[in-house]
């Protein structure tokens, strides 16, 4: 019976084929940039057909092109933020964990504060202070969702530092140094790089959203937060696919990091691996 | 009973001093922008138009030629005295513009709160038991699904569907547009929340449900259970007597800790449908730069959520015996 293999198998292949479509959507946004921002008014307002399956807008953009751009956008933008931030809570989780109780209590206090702005408001509010736009929405999405993974990262520090065989190597007279190379950040490495991937799809939300609500990406850019409140405009006089299927797009991608995170993190995991 | 009023007063003290930090940590963020005031509100051409005077008016209005720590300094003790001072946009008083939209967002938040809570719990317990089976693949297609659907798009589908083309709810606003508040009925209020409610609460399942059904999973794995099955207990009286209270544990928490993102939820749903709600008014002060009313709504939000916290760390008590007495015994 080697059907337990096959979960495993299938879950490499699985995680092979989302990372695939997610580039080939990465790669097809950046190829098509040029073509979303081509206005053509002989073509303003078609419904979805088989020239523009995405229909057009009151200018006469493909949709379709524009779409394929703004997931693009928002890919690269989730990657970008998921790294800074966990790369963040990394540093601090770790730093509070064995700099002391002093650093402890500061980093647990600012780990709260962050936690007590609802995070909406939070990414608003960086982002004004960066002056909106890409950094704007960079900066606010990263700064912002540390805190959770921080926290994790500390408590499994901390116990990490009471487990036998840390103590035996302290005492053995191993510096603090290599304890906190060869056993202490190996052990994190799984935790740190589940944590990084289920990040992305909350990345991808929020800047989204705070695109949507204005203060994120300006709206030249075809980024899906701008298409989406563009739309809002128009969905009283029935032109729905200018709401729906960028929409959808954006969703399709979010659920695929989702389902390529959830199976990377069972890969991950040293207790799944006779699975 | 002492110790719990300790517990509760230190967590107290703990949460003010959390609010001064959001406080100042929204001011400096606020002050540290790059986008001008004065820009953005009368704009360049109205500007280039206008005398020294005038100009030097505005900045004193819009607060730009104070020093940073001044302004925070009086804001702070404007708030010591109980005065939030006056909204910059809406050129009246913080606290009475809050009073008002908190008003119209309350009763929308606490539905949404409510119903999510309950139904969560309810589809975790429901997937949990029947794990493998298709009502458990069904709500967790449905919870994976709906984790990963922005808000506001949810909202502009439901927009669509039940304004647009069904005609059934309004377009948008809280009231009907073009009649006096006298004549307002509750019915048109309701009918005007139901889209946006509706929405905070179909998003607001995902999480809960999904907690309860692990926890449930282990709940029903263990030896207790086996035991009480050993009984011969029917299943009602199991998911009753040992189930609902160890679910309900998590379950508490994570409701609570979810009020973060129900307002923050309401902000995105409530721009969707312009209903006139706190949510909106943040975002119009952020984009229009109205320090006062931004860094209001920043810090009644956040005791908001700290107050949630509160609650939770309260409840555990209540719920859980174990708790109390290892809190007693201290």
């Amino acid at each position: 019976m080697n059907h337990h293999w096959n979960n495993r198998r299938s879950a490499v292949f699985l995680v092979c084929i989302t990372g695939l479509l997610l580039a080939a959507v990465t790669a097809a946004g950046i190829i098509l940039s040029g073509q979303a921002m081509e206005t053509d008014f002989t073509q303003k307002n078609l419904t979805p057909s088989l020239s523009h399956l995405f229909g057009t807008d009151w200018m006469g953009r493909d949709m379709l092109s524009r779409t394929l751009t703004g997931l693009s956008m928002s890919i690269r933008i989730g990657a970008l933020t998921a790294a800074v931030s966990s790369i963040l809570a990394l540093i601090l989780g770790t730093a509070a964990a064995t700099l002391g109780r002093k650093v402890d209590a500061v980093i647990s206090w600012c780990i709260d504060l962050c936690m007590g702005i609802p995070h909406i408001l939070l990414v608003m509010l960086i982002s004004l202070a960066c002056g909106k736009g890409f950094l704007g929405v960079v900066a606010g999405v990263s700064l912002s969702h540390w805190p959770s993974l921080a926290r994790v990262i500390r408590s499994e520090v901390l116990q990490l530092r009471q487990a036998p065989y840390i103590q035996a190597a302290e005492k053995l007279g191993v510096s603090r140094l290599n304890i906190a190379k060869r056993h202490i950040l190996i052990h994190l490495l799984p935790q740190f790089l589940t944590g990084l991937i289920l990040q992305f799809p909350h990345a991808v939300l929020h800047e989204a959203s705070i695109t949507f609500l204005g203060f994120g990406l300006s709206p030249e850019q075809p980024a899906i937060g701008v298409i989406l409140s563009e739309s809002m405009r128009y969905l009283t006089t029935g032109k729905w696919w200018l709401a729906l299927f960028p929409g959808l797009a954006l969703v399709l991608v979010v659920i695929l990091f989702a389902i390529t995170g959830e199976h990377l993190r069972r890969l991950l995991n040293p207790a799944n691996v006779h699975q | 009973m002492k110790h719990r009023l300790q517990f509760a007063g230190k967590k107290l003290i703990r949460m003010a001093l959390l609010l001064l930090g959001v406080s100042l940590a929204a001011f400096l963020l606020v002050n540290a922008s790059p986008l001008d005031p004065l820009q953005t509100n009368v704009g360049q051409a109205a500007l280039g138009s206008m005398s020294q005077e005038q100009i030097e008016n505005l900045k004193a209005y819009w607060g730009t030629d104070t020093p940073p720590v001044q302004r925070y300094l009086s804001w702070l003790g404007g708030i010591l005295q109980g005065d939030m001072g006056t909204s910059l946009l809406y050129r009246q008083p913080v606290a009475q513009v809050i009073g008002q939209r908190l008003a119209s967002s309350f009763w929308l938040m606490a539905f949404a709160w409510v119903l999510s809570g309950i139904l969560g719990l309810l589809l975790g317990m429901a997937a949990g038991m029947n794990r493998g089976k298709w009502p458990d693949k069904l709500i967790r297609g449905y919870c994976l699904t709906i984790s990963s659907t922005p808000v506001f798009w949810l909202a502009l589908l439901l927009l669509i569907i039940f304004s647009v083309w069904l005609g059934i709810f309004p377009i948008g606003l809280s009231v009907p547009i073009g009649m006096e508040s006298g004549s307002i009925t509750f019915a048109d209020r309701i009918q005007h929340a139901v889209l946006p409610a509706l929405t905070l609460s179909i998003t607001g399942v995902a999480n809960i449900a999904l907690h309860t059904r692990e926890k449930m999973i282990d709940i029903l794995d263990s030896d207790y259970i086996l035991f009480a099955r050993a009984r011969g207990e029917s299943n009602r009286s199991i998911l009753w007597r040992h189930c609902l209270r160890n679910v309900a544990l998590p379950a508490i928490t994570l409701q609570f800790a979810s009020i973060s993102e129900i307002i923050g939820g309401s902000v995105l749903v409530e721009q969707v449908f312009s209903y006139p709600g706190l949510g909106q008014a943040a975002v119009t002060a952020g984009l229009g730069s109205d320090l006062p009313l931004l860094l209001g709504i920043t810090v009644v939000t956040a005791a908001m959520v700290f107050g949630g916290n509160l609650a939770a760390d309260l409840l555990y008590g209540a719920v859980d015996p174990k708790i109390r007495k290892g809190a007693s015994r201290k």
